[in-house]
């Protein structure tokens, strides 16, 4: 037994140390190595492989080759937590070596992953779709680039439009308890709480709630409508059973709460979904060459796709592209820590499916939104109809520095306008 | 079986009965016979970072021992108390929060408090709430138990991440670092692989002390035969929450390295799927010694970060998870207890 534990040990050790010697060796290389990361596991799985589809997208319009040189897509996974986003962002730099990373996924990732990058220098980081404001507005790193938009960037537009044009005055929020929707209710309010609206209640859900109940009790009876930021399943039970207690106020949608599993809601009243209002990066139904373009080019190459790229394969795409477009611009140089790459990176304007996208002196998108409402197709189905594209919006959503650091980055008591 | 445990009854009615002058030569080899495979480990685990990268260093040597350290603590109740936990990992998360609440973080809450006032607070809140949750679930047996904990650890999964006021609800605590002792900063590759090799070498000591004690082998004896160790007069409850007590300090100590290791703590580092990846861990090593879970951990921690090399995109998943099924198929006591099994086997042939 004694001996059988020392000999075990000793097993284990060689096991351990020639794993670490031969990673050590295999690092001859020719190609230049991509890193992508998304939640290839966990509760976003299926959005993940959407990320990764649009990497391969943009990678397959490079024909794998940028400034000369073969692309080596390594693929990085996490399950939507911070830490895994960490663990697997250090095995592509540090055991990988890749020189460029795309990715994550989430916000909260997208936050843990920037702060990483900062003791990377020699790796330049695009976002993958996270959406986060604080990645880029909070102690940014140099070499993290974000040509997405942010939770709160993905609602401009919207407030002024339902204030103004749909005259609702008084509104409560429903969200989901995290910085996601913290980031979209306050890209909400700025324009909606300029406009002389008012919030007069905020709920906050766990992810994944069930019972909305206690919450369709407590909205009051004055309000004109019902701000809902929640996603996928949360969605449809909100919707759901607030119509089946006989709730009548109209809806206003965050960007991932009005897509085609509500649209496909068979409630008693399907009318009543029409005319809810939202806005986000993408809008499916948008009538533009380059965004049809881009549809049926994700169709072609993924049979197994969903039936219409996310915004999570068209973030990915984004990033993508603009890493391989600058690339090709700087001819493949990478040297003194990727200079030349990064001054690229922040002068350029990469064109897109949504339009020409440049980033700010935070590395942050500055990008055009689709305001959409649902309207009811000729066929009877309900749809996301564009009703007008806000262009280059940029993360203080029209605030000037000053008013924006003076309210900072959203969470749930904050902003306020009861 | 009875023989056995009349063996265990007589051997620990003998050592209770031990004047303190013989216990104290036995405290002398409570490490057992020292081998030279004990002296060869020690010497290659001291030379593992001179010879690895950082990221081997530091991303599967120095989690691996963090993990390692918080199944420990289920090995040490499942191989010697018979009791499966999976509340391990809850713990660990008790000792991580304190450290992040009392401690600094880039969150409001924080106290900012000096880390020999917060380490010391942590790792006793930790062992407190275990002798809870021991208080709680030590009257149940097997399956029940395995749910009673499981419940425990599901309860301050959702408390964490529903409280704002000192748990900062799903965003949990970024920037939870080690603090700067000696001039090292103790998350770098080298300082922090030495920091938990030995911590992880003290409490790998310490289980091997408590299994020859007089506590542990009344410990094993309840084990094996609760009612009998009862009709001996021994307090079988008093026993198994002592036991879940020193657990509770085991994981408390994993805890900490692993808050640290990652950086930060949130509801998702002690959510339903790391709770059952210590109980994956653990199995995998192998519970009926205590460098089972060592093993265990390296073994998990290099599929976790390699599996997705071996099989493309998104099935990784699946080999870790065939791996698993297939040692704890072919060998109950796992990686361990295979090699056990090849030993017996090999020497029986020499013979």
């Amino acid at each position: 037994m004694t001996t059988g534990r020392g000999q075990f040990a000793r097993w284990v050790l060689g096991a351990l140390i020639s794993a670490g010697a031969a990673s050590g060796a295999a690092l001859a290389q020719e190609p230049l190595k991509m890193g992508a990361l998304a939640t290839l596991e966990g509760p976003f799985t299926v959005l993940g492989q959407d990320g990764m589809r649009g990497v391969e997208m943009a990678l397959k319009e490079h024909d794998y080759t940028a400034g000369g040189k073969k692309i080596e897509l390594i693929k990085g996974s996490s399950n939507a937590q911070p830490d895994s986003a960490v663990a697997a962002t250090r095995k592509l730099v540090e055991q990988d070596k890749v020189q460029i990373l795309i990715g994550p996924l989430s916000g909260s990732e997208g936050i843990a992953v920037k702060d990483y990058a900062k003791s990377h220098p020699e790796v330049t980081f695009l976002n993958g779709s996270s959406a986060a404001q604080e990645t880029t507005l909070t102690d940014p790193a140099p070499n993290f680039y974000r040509f997405s938009t942010d939770g709160a960037q993905w609602q401009a537009g919207l407030g002024s439009y339902v204030a103004n044009n749909k005259k609702y005055k008084r509104v409560v929020t429903v969200a989901e308890d995290y910085s996601f929707p913290y980031s979209q209710v306050q890209g909400f309010m700025i324009e909606f709480c300029k406009a002389g609206g008012h919030v007069v209640d905020k709920n906050w859900v766990p992810i994944g709630n069930k019972d909305f109940s206690s919450i369709i009790a407590k909205i009051p009876d004055n309000v004109d409508a019902i701000y809902v930021a929640l996603g996928g399943a949360d969605a449809v039970n909100f919707l759901s059973q607030y119509e089946q207690s006989g709730g009548t106020k109209p809806i206003v949608g965050g960007s991932i709460t009005v897509d085609q599993t509500v649209m496909g809601y068979k409630g008693r009243k399907k009318d009543y979904m029409v005319g809810t209002a939202s806005a986000g990066p993408i809008a499916d139904s948008w009538d533009n060459a380059h965004w049809k373009k881009f549809v049926a080019d994700y169709k072609a190459q993924f049979k197994d796709g969903l039936p219409s790229p996310s915004l999570f394969a068209h973030a990915y795409y984004v990033n993508t592209k603009a890493a391989l477009d600058a690339l090709d611009a700087v001819k493949g140089d990478l040297a003194n820590n990727q200079a030349k790459l990064r001054q690229t990176l922040s002068s350029m304007s990469v064109q897109t499916p949504t339009g020409p996208v440049k980033v700010d002196e935070n590395r942050n998108a500055v990008a055009d939104i689709f305001l959409t409402e649902v309207a009811k197709g000729a066929d009877g189905n309900l749809f996301n109809k564009v009703v007008k594209v806000i262009p280059a919006v940029n993360q203080r959503l029209g605030l000037t520095k000053a008013e924006f650091d003076k309210m900072g980055v959203g969470s749930r008591t904050n902003p306020e306008c009861k | 079986m009875s023989s056995v445990v009349e063996m265990r009854a007589s051997a620990i009615a003998e050592v209770a009965a031990l004047p303190p002058a013989k216990a104290g030569r036995r405290f002398a080899t409570w490490l057992g016979k020292p081998t030279p495979g004990y002296v060869v480990l020690t010497i290659l685990l001291l030379l593992y970072p001179w010879v690895a990268s950082p990221f081997f260093t530091f991303q599967i040597g120095g989690q691996s021992l963090a993990l390692g350290i918080i199944a420990l603590s289920l090995a040490f109740l499942a191989g010697y108390g018979g009791m499966v936990s999976l509340a391990q990992m809850t713990l660990a998360g008790v000792a991580g929060y304190m450290v992040a609440i009392l401690g600094s973080s880039n969150v409001a809450v924080s106290l900012n408090w000096p880390w020999w006032v917060v380490l010391p607070l942590a790792i006793a809140v930790a062992t407190l709430a275990s002798v809870l949750v021991g208080a709680i679930s030590v009257r149940t047996e097997g399956i029940y138990t395995i749910m009673i904990t499981l419940a425990i650890g599901v309860a301050f999964y959702y408390l964490t991440q529903q409280n704002y006021e000192v748990f900062n609800g799903f965003n949990g605590f970024p920037r939870v670092l080690p603090p700067s002792v000696f001039g090292l900063y103790w998350r770098d590759p080298l300082p922090y692989y030495y920091l938990a090799l030995g911590v992880a070498a003290l409490c790998f000591g310490f289980v091997l002390y408590v299994r020859r004690s007089t506590f542990g082998i009344a410990l094993q004896g309840i084990r094996d035969n609760p009612r009998r160790m009862r009709a001996l007069g021994f307090n079988v409850t008093a026993h198994r929450v002592a036991a879940y007590a020193v657990a509770g300090l085991i994981a408390s100590l994993g805890g900490i390295l692993f808050t640290w290791f990652n950086g930060r703590i949130s509801p998702g580092s002690i959510g339903i799927g790391p709770l059952i990846n210590i109980l994956v861990i653990a199995v995998l090593g192998g519970v009926r010694h205590p460098i089972g879970p060592f093993i265990g951990a390296v073994v998990f921690v290099l599929l976790q970060n390699f599996a997705i090399d071996l099989v493309d995109r998104e099935r990784f998943n699946m080999l870790i998870g065939t791996i698993f099924l297939a040692i704890v198929l072919f060998s109950p006591d796992g990686l361990l207890g295979l090699w056990q099994r090849l030993r017996t086997h090999f020497s029986a042939r020499r013979l």
